[in-house]
């Protein structure tokens, strides 16, 4: 489709571009301008003739027309200029190519050093290579040129050749018997001149777009106005651009050398005027390069010159080619709302009303569009522009305030610039975008505020959180971007991921609390607790039958989750709990911790984080998207995870000191592990000391030493945690918490009842600070548990301030570290895709780069999408035996949701 | 239905999914229905033609961006992998670069790991003995004169060097005085003789060669011969720094794992299970065992990384990465100086990292750019040829009638442009 904002219809597209060196007389072609003046402006502040201002180099100013093309600044495309160089110099990208050349080469006739049969050869083979393999043209052409730089006598003429130094990036020296000479740009050009065609071939260089001597610069073209932009300053005072500045230089060195030519000055005055411009232009093209002055401005900032506005992460390429900047995007603070579907996120009124979609007026929607219009671009849901076709007009509504008379000219063909509504489709993102999940399409829902919402179950893909992060929206306008975006950027077609083969979306913290909560056994539900919880969800239907009658009728958990599961569904599956001592190896479990569900009913096991959390392959809702459907799961994570989050607000889930507070036994029990710990680590202290410690094969004493007490510290701290955890209430919400996998560890737990345990850094115990010892409170050479950061407090009894220190250095090195693998792993990834992202399956089943050059014959061996199997199993043929077997309902469902 | 309802037999059906399936997914198959009691004919069918249907539903489309997903399945844990070097498997005595440092190590196709290891397994004659394994062990440790000596004396002006060795170390080398011997007679210093009083001590007398009569006084050539001497080979092979023995709980055989490797020495001793020899000195595999094999290895090394930090990458990623890292029959980095660098594309390899120098290669060799590849077509404002910008969309001139009785629609509309 095509909208007033697209009327810019692709009218050429590139198909190739040709890269070459510019010849002096292309150069000179081109050029409108020859800069001769250094000065800029005329007293009057008009621009001179003949300077780098001349209004010869195009258009600039609003209404200006350009005198060589006769258009304004809008179709202007700018002039080149030049500036005739008095004297040739190198340019300083090809210093390396042409040493090569010059070493190539004979310093006489000019040609290869090579003999005439082995170039003849050479040549056909060189022709036929570049055409299929490149690289391997580019290999052999260095080939062919260490070869021929390594012979000393020009085989077709004889003469002696000499070694040729080159200081980069524009110096070359001669090694003559006689002493080295440096050889000036004169000589080099006249010697690149002399090259044949073919020879320049062999070398890989292509001499009809790049003659070696047009690496000599006699002409340098001065980019048009366009390019260099000179900015007004408050003070009418003109500043002009950094290239602008560099030329400057270049024109008057060019200048001043001119003059000196002419009036015969000494030859060593000259040879100084002449490296200053060959410098200049050096740092002109790259002002970064070594052996080369920087230009400055004011002697302080080095000028920005061609090469930096090309390189880097903010150069031209990556910065404006790779990357651009866009319209049409919004960014805002994000916040929870678990009451919105999973693939909507809620947009803010304000943001609504600045992003629009051009909505094309049609017989059938011109009374929708004319409502639009009559709310004008304030009032939301309203317009902010309307395009009249007939008229090829864009009306501004903020300007044009006769909305209603607007609106009942609209006509079929016209465009409405409408606000985002309801139901109008977007991309969201949270960076760094490191999967494709991080930009996923979701549906508006515009509410008030100003943060972005966004249901807490998409978390896990964006790796989001609410502590103050920020997304990104970006609205696609174009019917077929739409189309594509809900198609195949909605949050429900992300749910597996193609990682691993298993949900990334899913429950985390709450969620898994209030599953478990509420499928435990002990859960009983009253008539108003069914009624009140299952009011989270959209279930319409008959209460289910009471599980108990007497003496009043009571639900289960597990009935709950029934009534929402597909009623074919079956599912085996170990629950987390299902460790310690709720472990259970068959399905004649009393601890409830394998989950079956037959037929749709939730018959046993507790629901938590491998029932139903994120990331976590092979659970409910990886097997309900892949033989199910995508919706089904959309549908199961809006409605029964609110039941979850509603299960805590009838029964509360709570944290306080005393839930991680232990008896005085369990403490009496860890002390006296504590003592039998040290007399241990005493003992090797001993034993190190008096030198009859058995050392480790291909280890130090010291290191065996370390090693040990380290080894027996950490079974301290495991003795210790088990010893407290075994002492916590089985419905001590820490204890289900860190149980369900909804938050915390063991070691969690060890850490805030028991003790901390050993602080390390750089995995051994801390043994730095003071000369000999971590800090003053301890004697010299100590090597104690204390001493080298054991820390035998918990959290809840309190640090000594040794131990606070130790801990503290111990997390910062965890700070240190995430900094650190930020940054590396993130140039790993931007390398990986590079080096990656050509590669797609093709039409037979084979991976190809963008060349056709196939990489696998069939994708990853068996052809099997990663994203759709079951944890890396393309098929679970158990699973479809059994469904075979017992339930023949199933595969009718399966077959359903393929289609 | 992959046969007519007519013609459907288990044999025919086992016979289509053969065709159709993967082999491994094939033999599954088979074998659960062999194992499976109490299964009728008819279910087999069902199950074999379910198998088969689940199967083409789970194939990965055309135009799907493999390479892009890979790169992001393997990038993104990268933020939760350790940066720390761990003992190998519960291997105190070794130190193992694993985690984001290994990874980075084996994508860069580093010449040498920082921590080159081998796990070296015994043929059937040796691999329960715990004394013959340790005798192998020794045979492969690189051992120095160096690493057996007590001390060398010399007198200055004296041409008589004391060399005395360490007798427990000696021992635990398994080193012999007579390996010493050879040693010092490859050496050519001079006339040598074990001490008549202790076994241990070797006097050596220097020729006039080594020592001339000029440098009698000179110290700095005695520490030169000293070191000569420290520096003299024993027995062992080169790069094995270390060997250490372990028996295996499960199959109670002994396994010799190396601090430092050598592939192409290690497979040629006697006594070793040659097929069974693992190092992780990726471009060694390729020298010895060939480009198949460092392919391999790749997978394998990038599994053992990932499952060593706890994460879970689906293997076909990492199939993906070994595999354009070696299809042209050599090793290349993933990076600038490999797989990017060896892109025919200006644009490309100038938006990546060496972007001037790029630049003027290609105007020196008059480079085209044809817009093939993703980071070029989107520097061009091109559609990328990956995923819906592999096809074209258009619609019928027929079908548009049909839809709004539009008279003047020519031929066909295409909305994109179509790629060659």
């Amino acid at each position: 489709m095509s909208s007033p904002n697209f009327k810019f219809k692709e009218k050429y597209v590139i198909d190739r571009v040709q890269f070459g060196v510019l010849s002096p007389s292309e150069i000179r072609k081109m050029a409108k301008v020859t800069v001769v003046v250094p000065q800029l402006y005329e007293a009057d502040g008009s621009p001179v003739a003949g300077g780098l201002r001349d209004p010869n180099f195009g258009a600039i100013e609003p209404g200006e027309r350009c005198p060589v093309c006769g258009n304004t600044r809008e179709e202007c495309p700018g002039h080149f200029g030049k500036i005739d160089l008095a004297r040739p110099v190198i340019h300083p990208g090809f210093g390396d190519i042409i040493h090569s050349l010059l070493q190539a080469t004979c310093r006489q006739c000019g040609r290869l050093k090579l003999p005439p049969e082995r170039i003849a050869y050479l040549l056909n083979l060189i022709r036929r290579l570049r055409r299929r393999w490149p690289v391997l043209a580019r290999q052999l052409a260095k080939e062919i040129k260490r070869e021929a730089a390594q012979v000393m006598e020009c085989p077709h003429c004889g003469t002696r050749q000499f070694k040729i130094r080159y200081t980069r990036p524009i110096y070359f020296y001669e090694e003559r018997p006689e002493g080295e000479v440096r050889l000036t740009p004169i000589n080099i050009r006249d010697r690149l001149e002399r090259i044949p065609d073919d020879h320049i071939e062999l070398l890989g260089l292509d001499p009809k777009r790049a003659r070696p001597e047009w690496m000599v610069l006699t002409a340098l073209p001065v980019p048009p106005l366009a390019v260099r932009p000179s900015i007004t300053l408050e003070t009418a005072l003109k500043a002009e651009d950094d290239l602008t500045h560099a030329l400057n230089e270049i024109v008057r060195t060019n200048l001043a050398l001119r003059e000196q030519l002419l009036g015969g000055s000494p030859e060593s005055i000259v040879e100084a005027a002449w490296d200053r411009l060959q410098q200049l232009v050096a740092a002109y093209v790259d002002n970064e390069l070594p052996n080369v002055g920087q230009i400055t401005y004011k002697r302080k900032r080095p000028l920005k010159l061609l090469a930096q506005r090309l390189k880097g992460k903010e150069g031209r390429l990556r910065g404006n080619l790779s990357g651009k900047r866009v319209n049409f995007s919004a960014r805002t603070v994000i916040s929870p709302d678990p009451n919105i579907s999973i693939n909507e996120v809620g947009v803010p009124v304000d943001i609504a009303k600045i992003l629009t979609i051009p909505m094309r007026v049609t017989p059938d929607n011109i009374e929708e569009a004319r409502k639009f219009v009559v709310n004008g671009p304030d009032v939301w849901p309203g317009a902010t522009h309307v395009y009249k076709a007939d008229e090829d007009r864009k009306i501004d509504l903020r300007y044009n305030r006769n909305w209603k008379q607007l609106a009942e000219s609209l006509k079929p063909g016209d465009y409405v610039e409408r606000h985002l509504v309801n139901g109008d489709i977007v991309l969201f993102n949270r960076q760094p975008s490191l999967h494709r999940m991080s930009i996923m399409g979701h549906i508006v829902r515009v509410m008030s505020g100003r943060t972005f919402r966004l249901n807490l179950l998409v978390c896990p893909p964006y790796n989001a959180d609410f502590d103050g992060d920020e997304m990104n929206l970006h609205v696609p306008r174009s019917e077929d971007a739409m189309a594509e975006a809900r198609e195949l950027l909605l949050v429900e077609k992300h749910i597996l991921t193609p990682r691993y083969g298993g949900p990334i979306i899913g429950g985390r913290q709450d969620y898994i609390s209030g599953a478990y909560l509420l499928t435990i056994k002990t859960t009983l539900l009253s008539k108003e607790e069914v009624v009140r919880i299952l009011a989270a969800t959209d279930y319409v239907g008959e209460m289910p039958e009471p599980a108990i009658i007497k003496p009043k009728p009571m639900w289960t958990g597990k009935q709950m989750i029934s009534l929402h599961l597909p009623n074919d569904m079956n599912f085996r599956g170990k629950a987390k709990i299902n460790a310690g001592n709720l472990m259970c190896g068959s399905i004649d479990c009393m601890n409830d911790s394998i989950v079956v569900v037959k037929n749709g009913k939730l018959l046993m096991g507790v629901l938590d984080k491998k029932g139903i959390g994120a990331e976590e392959p092979q659970n409910i809702l990886h097997i309900m998207a892949l033989e199910y459907g995508h919706n089904t799961v959309k549908n199961f994570l809006d409605n029964v995870f609110r039941m979850f989050i509603r299960v805590l607000e009838v029964k509360g889930l709570t944290v306080s000191y005393g839930d991680l507070e232990i008896p005085k036994e369990a403490r009496e029990k860890i002390m006296k592990k504590i003592e039998e710990a040290r007399n241990e680590v005493r003992k090797l202290i001993d034993e190190y000391r008096k030198g009859t410690l058995e050392t480790l094969p291909g280890r130090t004493p010291e290191e065996s030493l370390e090693l040990r007490i380290i080894d027996v510290l950490n079974r301290l701290r495991d003795e210790a945690g088990s010893i407290a955890i075994s002492y916590l209430d089985a419905f001590n919400d820490v204890f289900v918490m860190a149980r369900t996998g909804a938050r915390g560890s063991d070691i969690n737990i060890t850490q805030m009842s028991a003790m901390l345990g050993q602080q390390s850094v750089r995995g051994q115990r801390i043994s730095r600070g003071f000369r000999t010892r971590t800090l003053p409170h301890f004697e010299q050479n100590d090597l104690s548990p204390e001493g080298r950061g054991f820390v035998s407090h918990s959290f809840v009894e309190g640090l000594r301030p040794t131990e606070v220190f130790m801990h503290a250095g111990a997390g910062r090195e965890g700070l240190v570290d995430t900094a650190v693998k930020t940054s590396q792993s993130g140039y790993m990834q931007r390398r990986l895709i590079n080096a990656l992202q050509d590669l797609v399956v093709s039409y037979d089943g084979t991976v190809r780069d963008s060349y056709g050059n196939i990489v696998q014959f069939r994708y990853g061996e068996d052809g099997a999408d990663p994203m759709l199997t079951y944890h890396g199993k393309p098929v679970d043929i158990d699973r479809i035996i059994e469904s075979v077997r017992l339930h023949k309902v199933s595969i009718d469902s399966r077959k359903e949701v393929r289609k | 239905m992959i046969i007519e309802d007519n013609k459907r037999n288990l044999d025919s059906v086992l016979k289509a999914a053969e065709e159709l399936l993967p082999r491994n997914l094939y033999e599954e198959l088979v074998n659960k229905l062999n194992e499976v009691p109490n299964l009728t004919k008819n279910e087999k069918i069902e199950i074999v033609e379910e198998t088969v249907r689940d199967f083409i539903a789970h194939m990965i489309q055309p135009g799907e961006p493999v390479g892009t997903i890979a790169a992001q399945s393997i990038g993104e844990p990268g933020t939760q992998m350790t940066l720390r070097t761990f003992h190998y498997a519960g291997l105190i005595e070794f130190d193992v670069t694993l985690g984001l440092p290994r990874l980075i190590e084996i994508v860069d196709a580093k010449r040498e790991p920082s921590t080159p290891m081998m796990i070296i397994y015994l043929d059937e004659r040796y691999k329960y003995d715990g004394e013959k394994a340790k005798e192998i062990a020794r045979r492969l440790e690189y051992t120095m004169m160096e690493n057996i000596l007590d001390s060398i004396n010399y007198i200055i002006g004296d041409r008589t060097l004391t060399i005395t060795l360490d007798k427990d170390m000696m021992e635990d080398k398994g080193a012999t005085t007579q390996m010493v011997l050879d040693a010092l007679k490859r050496l050519k210093l001079g006339e040598f003789e074990i001490d008549e009083e202790n076994p241990y001590v070797i006097n050596v007398t220097l020729s006039e060669k080594v020592l001339p009569d000029e440098y009698l006084y000179d110290i700095k050539t005695y520490t030169n011969i000293v070191d000569k001497v420290k520096r003299a080979y024993l027995k062992g092979i080169k790069g094995i720094r270390r060997a250490i023995i372990r028996k295996d709980s499960r199959t109670g055989e002994y396994i010799i794992y190396t601090d430092g490797s050598n592939l192409e020495e290690v497979i040629r001793i006697r006594g070793i299970d040659y097929r069974k020899v693992r190092t992780n000195n990726i471009h060694e595999i390729a020298r010895v065992l060939g480009i198949e094999a460092a392919r391999n290895a790749i997978i394998e090394q990038i599994i053992d990384v990932l499952s060593n930090s706890g994460l879970d990458v689906d293997i076909r990623h990492i199939m993906l990465v070994a595999d354009i890292m070696t299809w042209t029959g050599k090793i290349r980095q993933i990076g600038r100086l490999g797989v990017v660098g060896d892109k025919t594309s200006v644009l490309a390899k100038a938006a990546y990292e060496v972007t001037t120098k790029n630049l003027f290669e290609a105007a020196a060799s008059g480079a085209i750019e044809e817009f093939m590849g993703v980071t070029e077509s989107i520097i061009a404002g091109l559609e990328p040829p990956t995923g819906t910008g592999t096809i074209v969309t258009g619609v019928a001139r027929s079908l548009i009638r049909k839809l709004n009785e539009v008279k003047e629609v020519n031929e066909f509309e295409f909305e994109h442009r179509e790629r060659a």
